[in-house]
Formats: C-alpha cells, structure tokens, sequence
C-alpha cells in the first residue's frame, strides 16, 4: 500500500535525529524591521502627486486599448489603424492652454512610445504643454474562479520591470482599473480582490517612481438605488485603504480614481447632482484620510454635462482632498464626433475638447453653470456591460 | 456596509462634536479604584470613598476650571456620587456644560500564547450596562486597548493588534447601540527603547486597524472621538522636540483617520504635564491640513500637581483647585496652538509622570 511506502521513505527524519531536526526547525525569534516607507522615489511622488492634484486641474484619460479604441473609431467611420490612433491622439494632446485645465494625462502603452507624423513624441508635448503623462498598466478584467460571474484585474506580473521602463520612457504616474459590480453580489471574494489587486499595485508603483492612481470601479450596471451603492462604496473602499496600509504604500503619493455614488444606470430613482455630492462626499469624509492629495473621479458613463455638473456640486465646500476629475468620454465625447476623422475639423473638434477641459476645470473650482452647453454635450454614454 | 444609524445618531453626533470644541478637552478622571489609590498613597492619604470623593469634588468644582473642559471621563462609583452639599456630581458637571463620561472597560488579560500581551474585557452586559449609564446621566464612554512595542518578539503582534482592534468596534458599536459616544482608545505604550520611527510605523498599523474593524462593524465615524498616544520615542530613547512628536503624530493622524471623525482626544501616557501641553500646542501649530479637532484627554498630566498641592488636606483645596485651572487653561491654549509655556520656576509641571510597564 501506498501509505506504508511513504512511512518507510527515506526522507522522513530517524527518530535518533527528531531532537536536532525539532532544533533546527525551531524559528527563531524574528526581529521584524516595522517598516517605515523611506523608498528612493518618496519625495518625487509626493510632488507629482500635488502637481496633478492642483486646484483648476483634472486628468484627461486617454488610455483606451487598441480594441477599445476602434470601438471609438468606428463610431466615426474610421477604421482601427495605428495610424488613425496617431492621428487622434495627436490631436487630443495638441490643443494650445490644455494645461490650464488639464494635470495629467493617462496614456496607452503603444502612444507612449508613439510620435506624432512630424516626428515628435507624444510625452515630449504632453511635458511642453505642462501635462504629466500616465501609463495604463492593467492588463484587463478576466472571469473570477469561484465568484458569482465576477472580474478580477491582471497585471502584477512582471509589473515591476514594465513600469521602471514606463519611467524610463517619461511617465509618472500609473493606472490600474478594476471594478465591482453590484448585480453580481458583490461577493466578499471579489471585494478582496479588487482591493488586494489594487494594493499590490500601488505598493509596485511607488517603488518604481509612479505615483499609482487607484481605481476600484464600481459599475453603474443595475437597477439598485443610491443607498446600496453607499453601502457597497463603503465596504470597497475600507478594503482598498486596509490592504494598501499593509502594503505600506504612502498615501501622500497615491491618487483615488472612485466612481460616484450613484443610483444604477437601470434604476427608476434618479438623483439630482447635489444629492449625488452629498452621497459621494459622505463616502469620501467617512473613508478617505486627509493624506491623500487627490480624489479623481470617473465619469463611468454619465453625460459630459452630468458628470462635470456632479463635480461642481462636489465642490461647493472646501473639501480636505482636491476633488477633481480623470474623465474619457466625458471630455472626448464631443470632440471625437466634431473631428469625424477629418483633418479640417481639427481645430473645432480640439475647441470642443478645450470647451470640456474649461468647464470641468471651473467644476473644480465649484464655479460652473450649463448655461450654454449643448444638447449633445447632455446626451449620456451608459453603455450596458460595457467592456473598457 | 452603511454605518449603524440608530435611534441616537443625531445625539452621538452632536455630542461627539461638542467635546471636541476647539479650546476645551477631556478630564480623564476614571482611575479605577485600585489605581486612584496608589494617586492617594503618594500623598499618604487613605483610599477610602469619603477621600475619592473629595478629590474628584475639588477637580470638578474648580472655579473657572469648567469652562476649558468639554467632558470628564468616571470611574462608575464616581457617576453616582455627589458633593459633600449633596449636589450630583452628573448635575455639576452638566451645569458646567461639561458632558459626563464613563469608563466602561473591565481592564486587561494577558493573552496566552503571546509574549506578555493583552486583550481588553468588558463585553458581557456592556449593552444593559451602557443604558443604565445613559440614564444616569453619561452620553459618552471609553475603552482602553493596550499594545506594545517590543523587541526580538515583534510585538504587537498581528494577533494582538486584531484582537483589541475587533474588541474595540465590538464596544463602540454596543456604546451607540445605547446613545453613548465611543471613545476608542488604542494606546501603544511608550516602554522601550525604540526610535520615534518606530513608534509612527506601530501607530499607522494598528490605527489602519482599528479603523478596519470600525468600518466592517458599521461602527458610525461622526458619532466617534479616537484617544490615541502621541507619536513619540520609547521610554529609553533620547527624547525629542515638541515639533518633531506633532509632525510624526500629525502625519500617522493624517495618514488613518477618516475626517468623519470629528475629534482627536490625545492621551498623555507618562508625559510631565509640561510637555503633554507642549506637545499638544506644537501639532496645532503645524500648518497642514487637520480636518479633526486636536485636544486633549488627560489624567495624570491634568492632576498630578494638583493632586500634590492638596495633600489630602482641606486647606490646599484652593491652591490645588488653583493649580488645575492652570493646567486646564494651559491644555485649552494648546489645542488653539496658542500656549505660551509654563510659569518660570514651576518645577512640579515637568515631572515626568512615567511609570515603566505601568498599569492602569
């Protein structure tokens, strides 16, 4: 019998030798270094951090995947080409004064080695135009195994090695986007997760010179109301701040890219924007500590105007974080359509997204009104299960 | 996870918020019988209940000492005591605008397994027990959790950390469950001869703990006041100056903290009463964004000089009551950032009040 072979291995200890193999096994009492974070990029990602997080400013994301790209694309007739990405990238970076409004922009991996047709790279304008480039670094949601039809986020592998090349390169700060979806739970396994994940990350980031934004999306998929989108936020968000403390990542150096609360994109209750302040401020006072420098949120589908008329009753009060923007669609929306691929419409289609870029700056400052926006500027961009 | 909204939440609300006004602070006077007796052994006065009594009458009683106070902290015989005149002690306190306090913890145990840890008790009842305070005339409590830094050991340990943690928002939740604010005490004591590094690193672990356990508990933060140590060397180390402790405790503050909470209730440890208010002047100075008030707790650095001006006899009462105005208004001043220093020659303020492995 199998078990009797295994009793007679060799490798089992002789019972002469239990007492020193005991011995030597014994640990040793362990003198555990308290780690206190001293690492070498410390006071660069503080500073970058605040440079982002400065008052007028947001985040332009424009990290879109290839795939996700074309989908952009082909909204407008254009086909998924390397080129077409050189092309719309060029002209979203190019706009004279976008650093007034904009901080930083979160870049792809392909446009962070990308030029432009003349010849010039895309982080060496985006540094002209006083705007710091970002590294998408996620690898993308896969099923989770043993959750209730859940995600979790790739990308620590090799993590390390990528984004001390992504420094090299010129970027400064790093995002990762996982996300928690209320129909499906969420379950307590796909919560940990996405905090863990997110932890690992952050901790990687900052010794490798970027300054992580974390961003644990909650989708606005569903039909639930406001408070159940409290209560998830809450729970998510006691879970990233717990991981990333065990991580010891420095909170100084770190950016927040939440989502609103909310109610669900399919839920009959709307909310108005100074209740969606309220909501998401409560959250914010009751989870956040003041260390961090910068809370920006995602549009996650909202309207352009809905999401800049969100932030700007967000910042009503004085707030113990910059809270501010990182939008995609809610800045490009307008624009993309203006430029429909066509090179005389360059100039108009970059006003539309200077037109953005202002308005959400000045919700920054709690001083926007709509007056004047456009219908089409109020047209929302929900997409159901949306894949990024 | 929403927090717990109760039938008290508007009231642990607006009474968290009030004890932490700016220029007032908490009297710790809870010693429990046992300790307040080793307080009147140094003055060589008997631990009777006629002399407790007298003490906490001359604490509260203390002309124009009141008015820097927002709550004291009661031993429970001292919550249904009153004045030699018959006044309740509640009532005093109350008329004073100063809102009465109830330590509700049973002490610690050692847990077994560790190397000399403790866990807190005081769970069993705590509901029925709270109620019965609440009417009696508290509206907040505490609860004291200990841990400490130690060497070889590692210490505190994970399992330490979680057990006070969790006992902590297991009580808390109790408290206002029962329309008692919870304060939520997690000392790490300043035995040892770790640098102050160390200290902000255990307090940023064991603080990102305690607020864990708050939130998986529900625990409602605005209804909350924490009574954290200072960040500060270990008791053999070099010492350092004021605005190093308020720049090293001001960032683990920073760094834990939701700004839900509306106050921050220092504990003094084994500080002289000089450098506990110094201490506490140096942090309100710091220019850095503090969204919660930042004030005191104190026992033994609001008590020990008056405590030895009275002697137990009724004759220093004025001077002894004179003698806590001072530290009172000292304390008020700090939590402004506006205090001055001690009188010249006041030698008795800058008595150190540490006691190695001091227990409560």
């Amino acid at each position: 019998m199998a078990s009797a072979t295994l009793l007679k291995s060799s490798f089992l200890p002789k019972k002469s030798e239990w007492g020193a193999t005991r011995q030597a096994a014994a640990p040793k009492p362990v003198t555990v270094s308290m780690v206190v974070r001293a690492g070498a990029y410390d006071d660069e990602l503080v500073k970058t951090a605040k440079t982002i997080a400065s008052p007028g400013r947001g985040i332009l994301a424009m990290d879109e995947s290839n795939a996700t790209c074309g989908k952009r694309l082909a909204s407008i007739g254009l086909e998924n080409t390397e080129a077409n990405r050189q092309a719309y990238r060029t002209l979203l970076v190019t706009p004279p004064g976008l650093g007034q409004y904009i901080s930083g922009a979160i870049l792809f991996e392909e446009t962070l080695y990308q030029s432009t047709v003349d010849g010039k790279k895309i982080v060496d304008i985006l540094a002209e135009q006083k705007i710091v480039p970002g590294i998408k670094v996620d690898k993308g949601l896969v099923p989770l195994a043993g959750s209730n039809n859940e995600s979790w986020c790739q990308g620590l592998d090799g993590l390390a090695s990528r984004e001390a090349a992504y420094y090299q390169q010129g970027a400064r700060f790093a995002k990762w986007r996982t996300v928690v979806s209320i129909p499906n739970g969420p379950s307590e396994l796909a919560v940990k997760e996405a905090a863990w994940g997110l932890a690992r990350y952050a901790a990687i980031s900052q010794d490798n010179g970027l300054v992580p934004i974390v961003e644990p999306e909650i989708l606005l998929d569903g039909e639930h109301g406001i408070d159940r989108t409290f209560e998830v936020a809450q729970k998510v968000w006691a879970e990233v701040f717990f991981y990333m403390a065990e991580n010891n990542v420095m909170f100084e150096g770190i950016l927040l890219k939440p989502s609103m609360v909310t109610p669900g994109a399919e839920c009959k209750d709307r909310a108005t924007p100074e209740q969606v302040a309220d909501y998401t401020l409560k959250l914010l006072h009751r989870r956040i500590p003041p260390a961090v420098p910068g809370i920006m949120f995602l549009s996650g589908g909202q309207s352009e105007v809905e999401a800049t008329q969100n932030l700007n009753a967000m910042n009503q009060g004085a707030n113990p974080w910059h809270v501010s923007f990182s939008y995609a669609r809610a800045l490009q929306n307008t624009c993309l359509k203006t430029w429909g691929g066509q090179a005389e419409n360059v100039k108009a289609a970059q006003d539309a997204l200077l037109l953005r870029a202002k308005a959400n700056s000045l919700a920054q400052l709690g001083k926007y009104t709509s007056d004047g926006e456009a219908a089409e500027a109020k047209e929302g961009m929900f997409v159901k299960n949306y894949v990024y | 996870m929403s927090a717990f909204v109760g039938k008290y939440a508007d009231e642990l609300i607006k009474t968290a918020k009030y004890i932490a006004t700016p220029g007032k602070g908490i009297l710790a006077a809870d010693e429990s019988t046992g300790t307040i007796g080793k307080r009147l052994a140094s003055i060589s006065v008997e631990n009777v209940e006629p002399n407790r009594q007298a003490l906490r009458e001359l604490l509260f009683t203390a002309p124009g000492a009141v008015q820097y106070l927002s709550g004291v902290i009661l031993f429970e015989e001292t919550l249904y005591q009153s004045t030699a005149a018959g006044t309740p002690f509640v009532d005093v306190l109350k008329a004073g605008g100063v809102v009465p306090g109830i330590k509700v913890d049973k002490g610690t145990v050692d847990i077994a397994g560790t190397n000399g840890e403790t866990t807190t008790q005081g769970l069993d009842s705590l509901g029925a027990r709270c109620a019965k305070y609440y009417e009696a005339g508290a509206r907040f409590a505490k609860w004291r959790a200990v841990l400490k830094i130690g060497g070889a050991g590692g210490e505190p340990s994970e399992l330490a950390v979680k057990q006070n943690a969790e006992g902590l928002a297991r009580y808390a939740l109790i408290c206002q469950e029962n329309g008692l604010v919870p304060i939520v005490e997690p000392e790490i004591l300043t035995d040892g001869a770790h640098d102050i590094k160390t200290c902000a690193a255990v307090t940023e672990r064991v603080l990102a703990a305690v607020y864990k356990s708050l939130n998986d508990h529900k625990v409602l933060l605005e209804g909350t006041l924490l009574k954290p140590n200072m960040v500060t060397p270990g008791s053999d180390s070099p010492k350092v100056g004021a605005e190093v402790i308020a720049e090293y405790t001001v960032a683990a503050l920073r760094r834990t903290v939701p700004p839900a909470v509306p106050g921050v209730v220092f504990l003094s440890g084994g500080q002289s009463e000089e450098e506990a208010s110094q201490n506490l002047n140096a942090m309100n100075k710091l220019e850095v964004l503090k969204p919660w008030t930042l004030t005191f707790s104190f026992g033994r650095a609001l008590q020990q000089s008056t405590i030895k001006k009275w002697a137990g006899k009724k004759e220093n009462v004025a001077a002894a009551q004179a003698a806590f105005l001072a530290r009172c208004k000292a304390n008020s001043e700090a939590t402004l950032g506006k205090y001055g220093g001690a009188a010249a020659g006041d030698a008795a303020t800058s008595e150190s009040l540490y006691v190695k492995g001091y227990t409560y």
